[in-house]
């Protein structure tokens, strides 16, 4: 449980939402030219089709750029800072803006590989995707 | 066909940048410059017919018609510009696009913004968690960013820029203290502009350095600090230029990108609407970055001045951080940037801050800087950049047609 804004869903993002509930994360995929994409929409940005299905992604991906924000970018946000605010390039193609968490922010790196964790948004009934790094072993 | 030599800039008047702007209305404040635009030109009220001005707290809708009302004007042409800080250069090219087109002869393009004095925010540490940040309320804001980037604390602009730099020093290297150069040579460009609110106060590198890190790798003294103001321009038809009390500033040329709206759906750092928009900028003027004698360009953060210069090809991809250190980059320098200080060191003024790299390409042009004057100068470049580099627009003005 974390402090933190609540997200504004729609009917459309909505089975985003329910799949992060669930642990899971999902991103559409356009059956006409083959391409996941992020933020949900109508209509795939590459080729206007309609024809979108809901598809969980194996939650891999690696740190395309990142910042530590020692303020906090909102009061909310005071207890989680330092925070690590990361554009996170999954395997599957599309970028996203998450938290990488679970680690010392001076260890984060761009490139670094991580995958997704969840975590629950404090007095609401939404989870978040946030990722961590992949454990080396 | 182009906008070269269609119109040119020949009034501007500019509310100097100030912490707070006490009882005074934005449509008070718009209104002040606009007379002095007027009046700068010696142009008449009755000869105005074309409004350009953007969206306004406060307002809900209706500003072209709210404002033009307020000034006395009934124009043929009124339109809102919503660029982010790229708004102040894009309402320029769609002045000179209305005058060309025949729907106005003299547009004037408004930006401002107040600021009351309220009770000091801290640093966000101790303050009351329960207030959201109003444009991300989620009964008022279905933007897919309060959906999916705010719950992360992507918000407001430091943080992006952060990640602009930690990217750009990962393809490309980039030193701390090249960061700092800007916002120093920059400074004192301010230091000879009695209107930068940076005016009085000195520079260094150290101190730059030694500022608070707000979002690594940014100090607090590379980001621009929010200011009140305003600003005018006052955009006439070429055939009209000669009834003008001040010399004209001749738009050549105008180019703009829009690539994003989410940071995460940006495109690389070498492909940037910076780009996009400076080539087709230099190729309306017909003219290349070399011979640019005044580069004025958008500096939210030290960081988008390197990125602007190389993207704009005023250097080679991955050498601005070299290029700032090797060059002097004052008004009296093999170089100069940002003659009345940047945004970094005149302020931020809201979309007047955006313009204000307009407002000083047009009188440095016109020949009216005083001490900072570049002699001479015949080209200038301006370029504005709105959101987390989303909005591009850049302007090439001359001296002649």
């Amino acid at each position: 449980m974390s402090a933190r804004l609540i997200p504004p869903s729609s009917e459309l993002t909505q089975p985003y939402w329910r799949a992060a509930r669930a642990d899971e994360l999902a991103v559409q995929f356009c059956q006409h030219c083959d391409q996941h994409s992020f933020p949900p929409r109508a209509h795939c940005p590459q080729c206007g089709s309609a024809e979108l299905e809901w598809r969980t992604v194996s939650g891999r991906g690696s740190v395309y750029t990142f910042t530590i924000a020692y303020r906090p970018p909102h009061p909310v946000f005071s207890e989680h800072c330092p925070m690590v605010i990361a554009v996170i390039e999954l395997e599957e193609g599309p970028r996203m803006i998450s938290n990488i968490v679970g680690c010392d922010p001076a260890t984060v790196e761009i490139g670094m590989a991580v995958q997704v964790a969840f975590e629950e948004i404090e007095d609401s009934k939404v989870t978040l995707p946030v990722f961590t790094p992949v454990k080396t072993s | 066909m182009s906008l070269k030599g269609a119109a040119a800039v020949v009034g501007v008047a500019e509310l100097a940048p100030q912490r707070y702007t006490g009882d005074a209305t934005i449509l008070d404040l718009l209104s002040g410059v606009a007379v002095e635009a007027m009046a700068d030109a010696g142009f008449y009220r009755s000869q105005v017919d074309g409004l350009i001005v953007h969206p306004i707290g406060g307002l809900p809708g209706f500003v072209p018609a709210t404002v033009a009302e307020h000034l006395g004007l009934q124009p043929t042409f009124a339109e809102i510009v919503d660029l982010g800080g790229a708004t102040g250069a894009g309402m320029i090219w769609r002045a000179a696009a209305a005058i060309q087109a025949g729907m106005c002869t003299t547009c004037l393009c408004l930006t401002g913004t107040r600021r009351r004095k309220r009770t000091p925010r801290g640093n966000n540490t101790n303050a009351d968690t329960s207030r959201r940040p109003r444009s991300f309320s989620p009964s008022r804001d279905r933007s897919p960013q309060a959906e999916f980037d705010a719950p992360y604390g992507m918000l407001g602009a430091n943080v992006g820029y952060a990640m602009i730099a930690n990217r750009y020093a990962h393809e490309y290297g980039l030193k701390d203290t090249q960061r700092a150069k800007v916002a120093v040579d920059q400074r004192k460009n301010a230091n000879a502009n009695p209107a930068a609110i940076f005016h009085d106060q000195t520079l260094t590198i150290d101190q730059v350095l030694s500022s608070e890190v707000i979002c690594e790798p940014l100090h607090m003294l590379e980001i621009v600090m929010p200011a009140a103001g305003a600003a005018a321009l006052l955009v006439t038809a070429a055939d009209r230029v000669a009834d003008a009390k001040q010399p004209p500033a001749w738009i050549l040329g105008a180019g703009e990108s829009v690539t994003h709206s989410s940071f995460a759906q940006a495109p690389g750092l070498d492909a940037t609407g910076i780009g996009i928009a400076a080539r087709s900028a230099f190729s309306q003027a017909g003219v290349r970055p070399s011979d640019i004698g005044l580069a004025s360009l958008y500096d939210c953060y030290t960081v988008m001045v390197l990125l602007t210069l190389e993207e704009a090809g005023f250097c080679a991809r991955g050498e601005a951080g070299a290029f700032v250190e090797a060059h002097d980059l004052t008004f009296g320098g093999d170089f100069p940037l940002n003659t009345h200080g940047g945004q970094l060191s005149f302020g931020q003024p809201g979309m007047a801050g955006g313009m204000s790299h307009v407002t000083e390409a047009v009188r440095q042009i016109q020949g009216r800087c005083g001490a900072r004057q570049i002699p001479g100068l015949e080209l200038a470049y301006a370029h504005g950049n709105g959101g987390i580099i989303a909005e591009q627009t850049g302007l090439v003005f001359g001296a002649a047609r």
